[in-house]
C-alpha cells in the first residue's frame, strides 16, 4: 500500500502540451505511471505522447475516468486549474507550478471547502517537486530511481533535500512507502500534519520523515498531532539553522517572521513532543535506521 | 518587494484612509518649498527608507522653521541610516516626505498580515500605538486584538466596528474607522499586498482618523499583474548582489560568513549551509542555482559568490533531479576556464549521471576538490578554507 498515488491512480497532466508538461509527462510514463491524457483548454480532440487532450478537466475525467491531476500550469492561471481540477471530480492533486500568488492560494483554499471533507480534492503544493509511491506511480519531476519500495513515509517542503534523504535511506537498504512534497509556499494545499493521518493509517508505512524548514507553524502543528494522535515514529529535520531573522531563504515560505519559526525553535520544540531530530542533514539515513532497529 | 511611506500613503488614501498633507523633497530648498505649500506651524522631515524604526534611529524630524527644515533635511539627504531591521550596513536616505504636524489625542496600532495558520488575512490591533508590534507581544499580548477576514466576501461592516468598540473609538468616529478598517484591507487584497500596517494610527484633536505612518509590502509572485505597483520598486534600498541575482534568475542571500555556496534547490542549499556549520565553517551566502542549470547559469552563479570579498572557498552541491551531473560538471569546468577563481574550490555531485559528471571533472585536470557525500563535502570546503587562509 501507499498513500494517495498507487498502480490505481489515473493520471491528468493540465499543461500537458506546454514545454515543461510534456518532458515531465514523458519521464512519468517512462517511470510506468499511468498518464491517461491531458488537459490544454483549446487543445481537446488531439493526441500528444499518444494519448488523448481535453479542453476540461470534467471532459478528461468523463472520457478517461482519471481521479489524479498534476498542474503544470504557468503562475497567473495555476490557481484557475487546481480549482477546475476540484470541481472536476479529481481526487488527489499535484501542483508543481512556482510563483503562484498567495492570495490566489488564499482563494483556492477558500473555494475548497465548498466540498464535503470526504468529497474534498487533497491538494498538494504548489512549488513542489511532486509526489511518488515508488514502484507504483510517480507524479512529479523527481529522479525516480534514487527511492527504494519500502516502509518509511517521507513528507517534505523541499525536493533536493527530500533526494538527498531518500538517496541516503537506499544507501542503507531502506525503502519508501510514499513521499509528498508539499511544497516551499506560504501558503499551500495540504500541511504536514495531513499526511501524519494518511500515513498513520497506512499499514505499509512504519515510520514518517518529516522535511521542514525556517517560517510558518506547520511543522510544531504536526509534531503536536503526533503527539497526540499517533502510534507511528516521528523523524524530523528542520532546514536553516543559520538563516538569519527576515530574509527570505529561497523559498517564498522560507522565512522567519515570527516568534517559532526559527529552525533551532522549531527543532527544540519537536524534541519536547517526542519527534526524533535528525541532527545534521548528512543523518536521514543512519537517524531512520536507529529508530527502525528499536521497533 | 517593499515601498516607501509615501508611496504607501498615496495608495491608502485612494483606498479610502485617512492621511494628512504631505509632499515629496530631494534636496534641502525643495523641503522648505513643500512645506510652506503645504502649510501649518510644524511639519515632520522623514527619511525615507525601507525600514521600520527610523524615528529612534533619527530619521524624524520635528521642525518649527524654515532654517530647521533645511538643516534637517540637508542632514538627511544621503546619509546612512542604520535601524535595527536594517542591519549595520544601514540604508541610504535619497528622499524625503514633509508632512504636516498634527495635534494627536491617540496612537493605534493596525496591521493586516497574511495569516499562514488561519490561510486568510488577519487584522492585528492594538489600543498602544507607535510600539512595535514584538515588543507589544511579549510586554502586553492581551492588548492586541486578531481578526481573521473571510476572503469569499471581506472585511464585514460589523468586524469593522467590532474592532473600533475594542479598540475605545467614540461612536462619532464610527463610520470613519469602518471607512479606514475596509480601505486597508481593500488595499491589501486588491493590491496583492503581503502586509499593511499603519502604525500609529492616530485620533487627532479635530476628532480625525489619520495613518501617521504607512508601510506596504507585496507578492513578488504576484507583480506580473500589478505593474504600476511594480514601479514603486526603488532599488536603490535594496542589497545590490541580491537585485543582481534575482536579474539574472538565481535565489541569493548574503551573510556574513566565508564558504561561498552554489546549490541547487532552497531546501538543500538551507542543509548544506546548516552542514558547513557543523564542519566547524560558515558560510557567505544562501544560493540555489535551481533546475536545468546551463552552463551560463552556473558561471554567472561563480561571479555572483566571488563578487563578495569575504568569500575564500567555493562548496557546489548539485543533487541532479532535472538537472544532469553531466551538464552541470562542464559548466563548473567552463566556469573555472574562464573566471579566476584563486580559491579552493570543492564539488559534491549527486543524482542523475552522477558518474559521468564527475569524469568530466577529473578528465578537465583542474584543481577541484571531489566529494561523495553531503558531510564529506561540508568537511572538506572547510579543511580547505582552513589550510588556504591558515586560521582554524
Amino acid at each position: 500500500m501507499a498513500i494517495l498515488l498507487d498502480e490505481n491512480s489515473k493520471v491528468i497532466v493540465q499543461g500537458f502540451t506546454g514545454q515543461i508538461g510534456t518532458f515531465h509527462a514523458e519521464e512519468m510514463i517512462e517511470y510506468g505511471t499511468n498518464v491517461v491524457g491531458g488537459v490544454t483548454p483549446g487543445k481537446g480532440g488531439t493526441t500528444h505522447l499518444g494519448r488523448p487532450v481535453f479542453d476540461t478537466v470534467k471532459d478528461a475525467v468523463r472520457e478517461t475516468g482519471a481521479n489524479a491531476s498534476i498542474v503544470f500550469v504557468p503562475p497567473p492561471y495555476a490557481a484557475d486549474g487546481i480549482m477546475e481540477a476540484a470541481d472536476g471530480g479529481i481526487r488527489f492533486c499535484v501542483a508543481i507550478t512556482d510563483g503562484i500568488p498567495a492570495h490566489d492560494m488564499i482563494r483556492v483554499k477558500r473555494y475548497m471547502r465548498r466540498y464535503k471533507k470526504e468529497e474534498r480534492m487533497v491538494l498538494t503544493g504548489p512549488n513542489c517537486a511532486g509526489s511518488i509511491s515508488p514502484g507504483k506511480c510517480m507524479m512529479g519531476i523527481m529522479p525516480g530511481h534514487i527511492y527504494m519500495e519500502g516502509n518509511v513515509g517521507i513528507v517534505g517542503r523541499s525536493g533536493t533535500l527530500g533526494y538527498e534523504a531518500a538517496s541516503q535511506m537506499k544507501e542503507l537498504g531502506i525503502g519508501v512507502s510514499t513521499s509528498i512534497g508539499i511544497g516551499g509556499d506560504p501558503i499551500n494545499g495540504s500541511a504536514f500534519k495531513d499526511h501524519f493521518e494518511y500515513f498513520e493509517e497506512d499499514p505499509d508505512t512504519k515510520l514518517i520523515v518529516m522535511i521542514g524548514e525556517i517560517g510558518g507553524p506547520q511543522e510544531v502543528e504536526a509534531g503536536m498531532f503526533a503527539k497526540e494522535n499517533m502510534s507511528k515514529p516521528v523523524v524530523a529535520y528542520i532546514a536553516g539553522l543559520t538563516a538569519p531573522k527576515g530574509r527570505r531563504m529561497g523559498h517564498a515560505g522560507a522565512i522567519i517572521s515570527a516568534v517559532g519559526e526559527s529552525a533551532a525553535e522549531k527543532v527544540e520544540l519537536l524534541q519536547d513532543m517526542g519527534v526524533t531530530i535528525v541532527p545534521t542533514p548528512s543523518d536521514f539515513g543512519p537517524t531512520v535506521a536507529k529508530v527502525m532497529e528499536k521497533m | 518587494m517593499e515601498i516607501h511611506e509615501y508611496q504607501a500613503k498615496e495608495l491608502l488614501a485612494e483606498f479610502g484612509v485617512g492621511v494628512g498633507p504631505g509632499g515629496l523633497a530631494y534636496s534641502p530648498e525643495q523641503a522648505v518649498y513643500r512645506a510652506k505649500e503645504i502649510g501649518g506651524e510644524v511639519w515632520a522631515v522623514k527619511a525615507q527608507i525601507h525600514s521600520g524604526a527610523r524615528g529612534k534611529a533619527g530619521g524624524i524630524k520635528i521642525c518649527k522653521t524654515d532654517d530647521e527644515i533645511w538643516d534637517a533635511a540637508d542632514e538627511l539627504l544621503g546619509k546612512r541610516l542604520v535601524t535595527h531591521q536594517t542591519g549595520p550596513q544601514g540604508k541610504v536616505v535619497h528622499r524625503l516626505y514633509i508632512e504636516q504636524g498634527c495635534d494627536i489625542q491617540r496612537e493605534i496600532y493596525l496591521a493586516f498580515v497574511l495569516d499562514r495558520a488561519a490561510e486568510r488575512v488577519t487584522v492585528v490591533a492594538s489600543s498602544e500605538g507607535g510600539m512595535e508590534i514584538e515588543q507589544l507581544a511579549a510586554e502586553k499580548p492581551e492588548a492586541i486584538i486578531k481578526i481573521h477576514v473571510e476572503p469569499a466576501v471581506g472585511l464585514q461592516d460589523f468586524q469593522a466596528r467590532e474592532l473600533a468598540f475594542a479598540l475605545g473609538l467614540p461612536a462619532s468616529m464610527l463610520s470613519q474607522a469602518v471607512t479606514t478598517f475596509q480601505g486597508a484591507y481593500r488595499a491589501m487584497r486588491d493590491l496583492d499586498g503581503t502586509m499593511v500596517e499603519i502604525n500609529p494610527l492616530v485620533v487627532t484633536g479635530d476628532g480625525r482618523l489619520l495613518a501617521l505612518d504607512g508601510k506596504m509590502s507585496f507578492d513578488d509572485n504576484a507583480m506580473f499583474r500589478h505593474p504600476k505597483i511594480a514601479e514603486l520598486r526603488d532599488k536603490s534600498q535594496e542589497d545590490p548582489r541580491e537585485m543582481q541575482a534575482a536579474d539574472r534568475g538565481l535565489s541569493y542571500v548574503g551573510l556574513d560568513g566565508n564558504i561561498g555556496c552554489i546549490i541547487n534547490g532552497a531546501g538543500l542549499a538551507m542543509a548544506s549551509m546548516d552542514m558547513i556549520m557543523h564542519a566547524g565553517g560558515e558560510p557567505a551566502n544562501f544560493l540555489d542555482i535551481g533546475g536545468g542549470a546551463s552552463a551560463e547559469r552556473t558561471a554567472k552563479a561563480f561571479r555572483l559568490v566571488l563578487a563578495d570579498d569575504n568569500v575564500e572557498t567555493i562548496l557546489v552541491n548539485i543533487f541532479a533531479g532535472i538537472n544532469r551531473c553531466d551538464w552541470i560538471a562542464e559548466g563548473v569546468v567552463q566556469a573555472v576556464q574562464k573566471i579566476d577563481i584563486g580559491v579552493p574550490l570543492v564539488v559534491r555531485l549527486s543524482g542523475t549521471n552522477v558518474e559521468q559528471g564527475r569524469k568530466i571533472i577529473k578528465d578537465s585536470g583542474l584543481d577541484i576538490i571531489m566529494a561523495d557525500t553531503l558531510k564529506e563535502a561540508a568537511d572538506k570546503a572547510v579543511a580547505a578554507w582552513k589550510a588556504h587562509t591558515g586560521k582554524s
